[in-house]
């Protein structure tokens, strides 16, 4: 299958490679780059493991192309802590809150969680539950998770460090 | 030892990898040359395979071998049952790769390794077999029958017939006499049947395999809940010596018993690893992980409960249909008996008889999942109390109340012979009462009623215990299972002062790493943060019976403290001589060694550097603090609790709605509250979705329908709302710790809770039974036919399948009683 190239950021460094065009951005992440802290866990688009933020949105990179995301800006879970190791708002929520316990959803939900909170953030745990339906979980039983995302959240709004994409959404 | 860590709400430590991307699961892991399988997987519930072409696959490019059940149907054994139930217990042979004979839709026929994972998939669909269909069994009241056989080489799809009987065994009475009293003289019996639904345990990270045999030891890294049986089943699976086998568990996401398995991919990727001598991945799919990853539960559950008028039990006849699915995996006969002892629960019930009949289907095999027998034992008592409770107009706790064992009467032996050692069944109860506010919600109920609101409101109440902590391994040995229940720990101190804690329990998100620290940091007075807890290698942890039935804490944490001790032991005698004092004037607090009375002293740190050096040990001394032990308990430890569910259901269309759901849990004492309430919350998460969302569901060709999350409905955070948790401490006292055990509670009480809740809320309109899960186009369903009076045998199938639909006619209870006739009032 013929290869085309592609030019993209992921997590602040930029990439040019040649992908299969059936190449998933989840594949391309994961297997070209190496960045395996971005997981797969269905391959129906419902589980959510894989969700990564395009330009600062929250998509998941099962349901995408690489070649899709040619010129665009990826942050994974890889890329959302500062510089020096400062966790982000919601990945230091996630842990204070115990919301994850294998930690396999654990990436997209925070992916997904930064975005709800960018989004909402002061949101009711009704919005928070809804905004989450696409990211499962199957240890939790999501109480500690929607604690996190209002904790992170409220972190985030009140623009404490380690948030690196606080101007990207 | 001063007790600072132990109750504290540490966060994790396993957190800082996991929420930056540093995981290691399985699927992450890339080796120089590695090749990747794909699997081809018989699309027929049961055929005969007549040819398999495998020409055009191997034609393909990337690929570098395909092979099918012929090739290595001389290496590959027989998948491991570790559990065979009774002396004559019939288990068909169960090769890797099919040869001639396929029983399930999902079963792998052929393998295709290639470079490269798109490469082993593509061709996979290049490799052409042709089957023969042979008709298929795939409910369990039909399999009964014999009619149509899982395999035919069998003759029968009965597997075993194992049967508990008190009057028997001398712990208790005749339960045919009880239930003839019952019939006899104006007392009551109820008669019912429970189907337990085929469910999916549905672990996050898919299985995934990755084998390298360069080197001496071929180290297996996979995703699985238990390494060392792993370990143990290769070597003796496929001949291999188990010296020359390590197995690696690293990060793996979620099991829930559905990695407490020996499975076909594992052991094929062994066989082609070492038939290449290349490094080789395979990481199923969903859709393959939801069609051959084994399923849980899958019960019909025919009940007979006698009782006097003033609700005193006095008596319970449980006959089991129990779906084994395909074949046997490592414990799947055995799930049923786990679920044995537990149908008395925590009730004083005098007679008891249990009966089981594991039974062939062409389905997946089924094996351990969340609880394994216990939920569907605390389902079925919990159902059949509410209604008895219904039946003598008795308030369900009343009911319960009056059979429950009081707190004074502990320990206490059951029915079954089980010694219960401690338990406070009122004051969980109280508490939860409380926290619910029942009265007032009884009266909300009532006054729903009154008015005729569509939304009608119900109660759920299940009380449970189950028993943990497995397992003694002389009882193990009594029910002619294959292995202990024992679990070995090693503590290793470090020239620094730091602490190596391994653990033969290895996590799949449990936190172990944060528990055993907390333990180990009180016990030896090292700061939380100084002990590393090593885990799921068995080059590491050389011994262990891995992590499944609520065991941790209970059985390997008990290892941990029993190793830390001899470690204080050991360090004592140096301690002693460094002191230059008498060993019996030492005591030991906070990490240090002081002579009583003295200010003299010296901390378990300078010991271990001392021990190190080695320069001036006492004479016959070794230089090592090092200790490992292993722990067998004596006894289980049986956790209880007390859960309430609100359960608004809409008789206008059927849904139903979890307004409230509380529960206090009694399991011990606890080492992190955090963690247990995370278990707590995933627990009843599982058990509810039993209750109103997931089932296996096949087609009558044997087609898993449910075979992805776009169908098999594991719920999402917007299905479910927060849970108010509490709990007692009652200690265990078959331990030191004092811990019970608490990974499965969640799980095995809430699914009662939430269907009597949806029963409560419609058992006025008519409605006594309704199958789970309880969707709104069954619940409505049974409404209707409720209004026709027939009851609960009108609830519709929620998905175009012949199967469910025989059983949602099936479903009907009835009350026989001296007096009335039919349970639809």
């Amino acid at each position: 299958m013929a290869k085309k190239p592609i030019s993209l950021t992921v997590d602040g460094v930029s990439y040019t490679d040649d992908v299969e065009p059936r190449t998933l951005l989840v594949q391309y992440l994961r297997e070209q780059l190496g960045k395996t802290g971005t997981l797969v866990g269905c391959d129906t688009t419902n589980c959510g493991a894989c969700t990564v933020h395009l330009d600062g949105r929250s998509i998941k990179s099962c349901t995408m192309f690489a070649v899709q995301a040619d010129g665009h800006d990826v942050t994974t879970i890889e890329g959302v802590a500062a510089a020096d190791g400062t966790l982000h708002p919601m990945q230091q929520a996630f842990h204070e809150c115990h919301a994850l316990q294998c930690g396999f959803c654990t990436p997209g939900m925070i992916m997904q969680a930064i975005d709800v909170a960018t989004e909402h953030p002061d949101a009711d745990e009704a919005t928070v539950r809804e905004n989450l339906e696409g990211n499962l979980c199957r240890c939790t039983g999501y109480q500690n998770i929607v604690k996190a995302v209002q904790a992170g959240a409220r972190e985030m709004a009140g623009g404490t460090s380690g948030d690196t994409e606080a101007g990207a959404a | 030892m001063t007790v600072t860590e132990i109750g504290s709400p540490r966060r994790r430590k396993e957190d800082q990898r996991l929420i930056t991307g540093r995981s290691r699961y399985t699927d992450n892991m890339v080796l120089p040359g590695m090749l990747h399988l794909a699997m081809v997987r018989s699309p027929f519930a049961h055929a005969r395979i007549t040819n398999l072409d495998t020409s055009a696959a191997v034609a393909a490019p990337g690929v570098v071998s395909v092979l099918s059940g012929a090739d290595i149907a001389d290496l590959c054994g027989t998948l491991p049952n570790a559990w065979p139930i009774t002396p004559d217990q019939k288990s068909p042979h169960h090769p890797s790769i099919a040869v001639d004979h396929v029983a399930f839709a999902g079963e792998i026929v052929a393998v295709v390794v290639a470079r490269s994972k798109t490469a082993a998939q593509d061709a996979a669909d290049l490799v052409d077999v042709d089957y023969d269909e042979l008709p298929v069994v795939l409910d369990l009241e039909e399999a009964e029958k014999d009619e149509v056989l899982a395999h035919p080489d069998l003759g029968t799809n009965k597997s075993a017939f194992w049967v508990f009987d008190s009057g028997e065994a001398g712990t208790g009475g005749n339960v045919e006499e009880a239930i003839s009293a019952a019939s006899a003289d104006d007392q009551i019996l109820i008669e019912r049947t429970y189907y337990q639904q085929r469910l999916i345990p549905a672990f996050m990270e898919p299985r995934s395999t990755v084998v390298d045999p360069t080197g001496e030891q071929t180290t297996m890294w996979s995703a699985t809940q238990v390494p060392h049986i792993l370990r143990l089943m290769l070597a003796l699976t496929l001949g291999i010596p188990e010296s020359k086998v390590r197995v690696i568990a690293p990060d793996v996401g979620g099991g829930f018993g559905g990695k407490l398995q020996v499975t076909p991919e594992e052991v094929i990727t062994m066989i082609v690893a070492r038939r290449t001598g290349k490094p080789c991945k395979y990481t199923e799919t969903r859709s393959e992980s939801l069609m051959a990853a084994h399923h849980g539960r899958g019960q019909v559950q025919r009940l007979s409960l006698s009782a006097t008028r003033d609700g005193q039990v006095t008596g319970l006849k449980v006959q089991l249909l129990a779906d084994m699915g395909a074949y046997l995996g490592l414990v799947t006969s055995g799930v049923p008996i786990l679920g044995a002892f537990m149908f008395p629960a925590i009730y004083k019930i005098p007679a008891y008889r249990f009966e089981c009949t594991n039974l062939f289907t062409n389905k997946a095999w089924t094996d351990a999942y969340r609880g394994a027998g216990r939920p569907e034992a605390t389902f079925a008592i919990e159902r059949l109390m509410d209604d008895l409770a219904a039946e003598l107009d008795m308030d369900p706790i009343e009911l319960r109340r009056k059979n429950w064992i009081a707190h004074e009467e502990f320990p206490f032996t059951t029915v079954c012979g089980l010694e219960y050692d401690s338990g406070n069944y009122e004051a969980a109860t109280a508490r939860a009462l409380e926290l619910f506010g029942y009265d007032e919600l009884r009266a909300e109920q009532k006054r729903r009623r009154d008015e005729g609101n569509p939304v009608q409101l119900g109660i759920g109440v299940s009380t449970f215990t189950e028993m943990c902590g497995l397992a003694p391994s002389r009882v193990l040995g009594s029910l002619d299972y294959g292995a202990g229940g024992w679990e070995y720990a090693q503590v290793r101190m470090l020239p620094t002062g730091h602490v190596e804690v391994v653990t033969g329990a290895s996590a799949h998100g449990q936190g172990h790493e944060t528990a055993w620290s907390q333990i180990v940091a009180d016990r030896l007075g090292v700061p939380f943060e100084n002990v590393e807890v090593l885990h799921g290698d068995t080059a590491i942890a050389q011994k262990g019976l891995d992590t499944y039935g609520s065991r941790s804490l209970a059985v390997g944490g008990m290892a941990v403290v029993a190793a830390a001790d001899k470690v204080i032991a050991k360090a004592k005698v140096i301690a002693a001589h460094m002191l230059e004092a008498a060993e019996d004037d030492l005591e030991f607090a906070e990490g240090k060694f002081t002579v009583r009375g003295t200010d003299q002293g010296v901390a378990l740190g300078d010991i271990s550097l001392a021990t190190f050096a080695a320069h001036n040990l006492p004479d016959g001394i070794e230089p090592s603090l090092d200790s490992d032990a292993t722990f067998d308990p004596d006894n289980f430890s049986f956790p209880h609790g007390t859960h309430l569910a609100a359960m608004e259901v809409d008789t206008d269309t059927g849904q139903v709605t979890l307004r409230k759901y509380v529960c206090v849990d009694d399991i011990g004492n606890v080492v992190n509250p955090l963690i247990v309430e995370g278990q707590v919350h995933g627990g009843l998460a599982q058990g509810i979705a039993q209750a109103l969302f997931e089932e296996a569901v096949h087609d009558d060709s044997g087609t898993l329908v449910t075979g992805s999350f776009v169908d098999y409905l594991v719920p999402s955070a917007a299905d479910l709302p927060s849970f108010i948790t509490d709990r007692t401490e009652t200690a265990s006292t078959t331990n030191v710790l004092g811990v019970k055990g608490v990974g499965e509670a969640g799980t095995i009480a809430s699914t009662p809770a939430i269907v009597n809740g949806v029963i409560d809320a419609v058992r006025h309109l008519g409605v006594d039974d309704i199958l789970m899960p309880c969707s709104p186009s069954r619940v409505w369903a049974a409404l209707q036919g409720a209004d026709k009076g027939r009851g609960a045998e009108a609830a519709a199938p929620t998905v175009n399948s012949p199967e469910v639909a025989d059983r949602d006619v099936a479903s009907t209870g009835a009350v026989q009683t001296g007096t009335d006739e039919g349970a639809a009032q």
